[in-house]
């Protein structure tokens, strides 16, 4: 299969290919791990007319730990998140997520910022930025503008990007206190999207008490959705079995899932709710670990 | 346009088109041991190391490829000796029909550079982005594993 011909260039700074976006207009688009938007374009569903590849921009890999955020660049692969015990010593819903996305060969090219900007709703890695209540960093010929992922994603397939501007940086907040997370992620097979997908962050207080939470699910909403109900159903309270249930069936309600070949509209509502319970669980145990 | 770069240690260079994809390219340098399977992503019959990294090459393009050095299932050989895990494949029946074998031999070389005794679960795993649709699974862990022993050995 080949998508319609088009326009290519591989810049090496990031002020040319910021000038290349802003001369080539709406038509043109990023590459980076090509692993969506390629596809997407061999079936004719996107037809840009020129790709501006930035896999030789150089310094744009870093995973790097800044004043209470870590800060993950527009080249980070799926597989460096994988490796990377930053990541593994601070998110444990994006280590969780991230052996989860697609297949190996796909993570060792995919990007972590290029998935954000794809906001495809059966995506990881929003729900996961939700849940961490992430912001990405946009920059364009202009200048930078920090953008909450809430604003960020839109709807199916769209983000708050301004023509001329690219995803430079996803910045995921670190635990200020005791905190845990978790992605728990149901697929029928390695490489397949997820039938349903949860994102849980939670930290405590001093007082044993949920001071934050943050839940967000994948694939049951037209796109990645914060279950903002069932978060207020847990901040301020002493966790529990009975309310980690209700945290659950309120995530089950703000999900509106659809029946397809991967499940019916009530199933995955009742696995939102496992899910979600379950994610909650491993959250506060790994929290709780914590001195 | 113009690209210059290095499959299984031989310069080439090429005038591409740049929606031209990269196994297309390849194959048409007479490297057909790369296989076009599902075209989509998700089968790996199409697999090779890009600078020493498993790559599905049917959702890479050719221009991508600028000045990068390639390893496909040709290349796995040196010196006129097969490599271990050719040798094991070979040994342990690790192929039925053979479609999935270059990206499945591909892969597992990357796996096995980086782990050379990798447990059952570590190949499942590795393997996971590569299909096998006769489902000859088993003899193909086994090699995998068989050419870790060939490799500490030596």
């Amino acid at each position: 299969m080949y998508p319609p011909a088009f326009n290519y260039s591989a810049p090496t700074s990031v002020e040319e290919v910021l000038a290349t976006l802003a001369k080539e207009g709406e038509g043109a688009r990023v590459l980076a791990g090509g692993q969506s938007l390629i596809p997407m374009m061999k079936l004719r569903l996107a037809s840009p007319s020129y790709l501006v590849d930035i896999n030789d921009v150089d310094g744009l890999d870093y995973i790097t730990d800044v004043n209470g955020h870590v800060a993950i660049g527009a080249l980070v692969r799926h597989n460096d998140i994988v490796k990377s015990e930053l990541i593994g010593s601070t998110n444990h819903a994006m280590t969780d997520a991230a052996p989860w996305i697609a297949d190996p060969i796909v993570r060792n090219r995919g990007t972590v910022c290029g998935s954000i900007a794809h906001c495809d709703p059966e995506g990881d890695w929003n729900s996961v930025m939700l849940a961490a209540r992430a912001e990405v960093v946009a920059q364009s010929a202009a200048g930078e503008r920090v953008i909450p992922i809430d604003d960020f994603i839109v709807d199916f397939f769209t983000n708050s990007l301004e023509p001329g501007e690219i995803v430079k940086e996803v910045r995921v907040p670190k635990y200020t206190g005791r905190g845990g997370g978790a992605y728990v992620k149901l697929e029928r097979k390695i490489g397949d999207y997820a039938t349903v997908g949860v994102a849980t962050q939670l930290e405590l207080g001093d007082d044993g008490k949920i001071a934050k939470a943050g839940i967000a699910m994948t694939a049951v909403n037209s796109k990645n959705t914060r279950a903002a109900a069932a978060e207020q159903v847990l901040v301020g309270e002493t966790p529990s079995d009975e309310l980690f249930r209700e945290a659950g069936n309120a995530a089950a309600q703000a999900s509106e899932p659809e029946t397809n070949v991967r499940g019916t509209e009530e199933w995955k509502r009742e696995v939102v709710s496992v899910y979600t319970r379950r994610g909650l669980e491993t959250a506060l145990a790994q929290a709780q670990a914590q001195a | 346009m113009q690209i210059n770069l290095t499959i299984n240690g031989a310069e080439q260079s090429a005038e591409v088109e740049p929606r031209q994809l990269l196994v297309d390219y390849i194959r048409s340098t007479g490297n057909t041991g790369t296989h076009i399977g599902c075209d989509t992503t998700s089968c790996g019959a199409c697999t090779v190391l890009v600078d020493g990294t498993p790559m599905k090459t049917c959702t890479m393009f050719a221009v991508q490829a600028n000045g990068k050095t390639l390893t496909t299932v040709e290349g796995l050989k040196q010196n006129g000796e097969l490599h271990p895990i050719q040798t094991a494949f070979k040994e342990k029946h690790g192929l039925q029909c053979g479609f999935c074998t270059p990206g499945m031999m591909l892969t597992s070389a990357a796996l096995l550079e980086q782990n050379p005794d990798p447990s059952e679960d570590d190949v499942r795993w590795a393997i996971s982005g590569n299909i096998c649709r006769c489902t000859g699974y088993v003899n193909i862990v086994k090699a995998v594993q068989h050419a870790g022993e060939l490799i500490r050995e030596n």
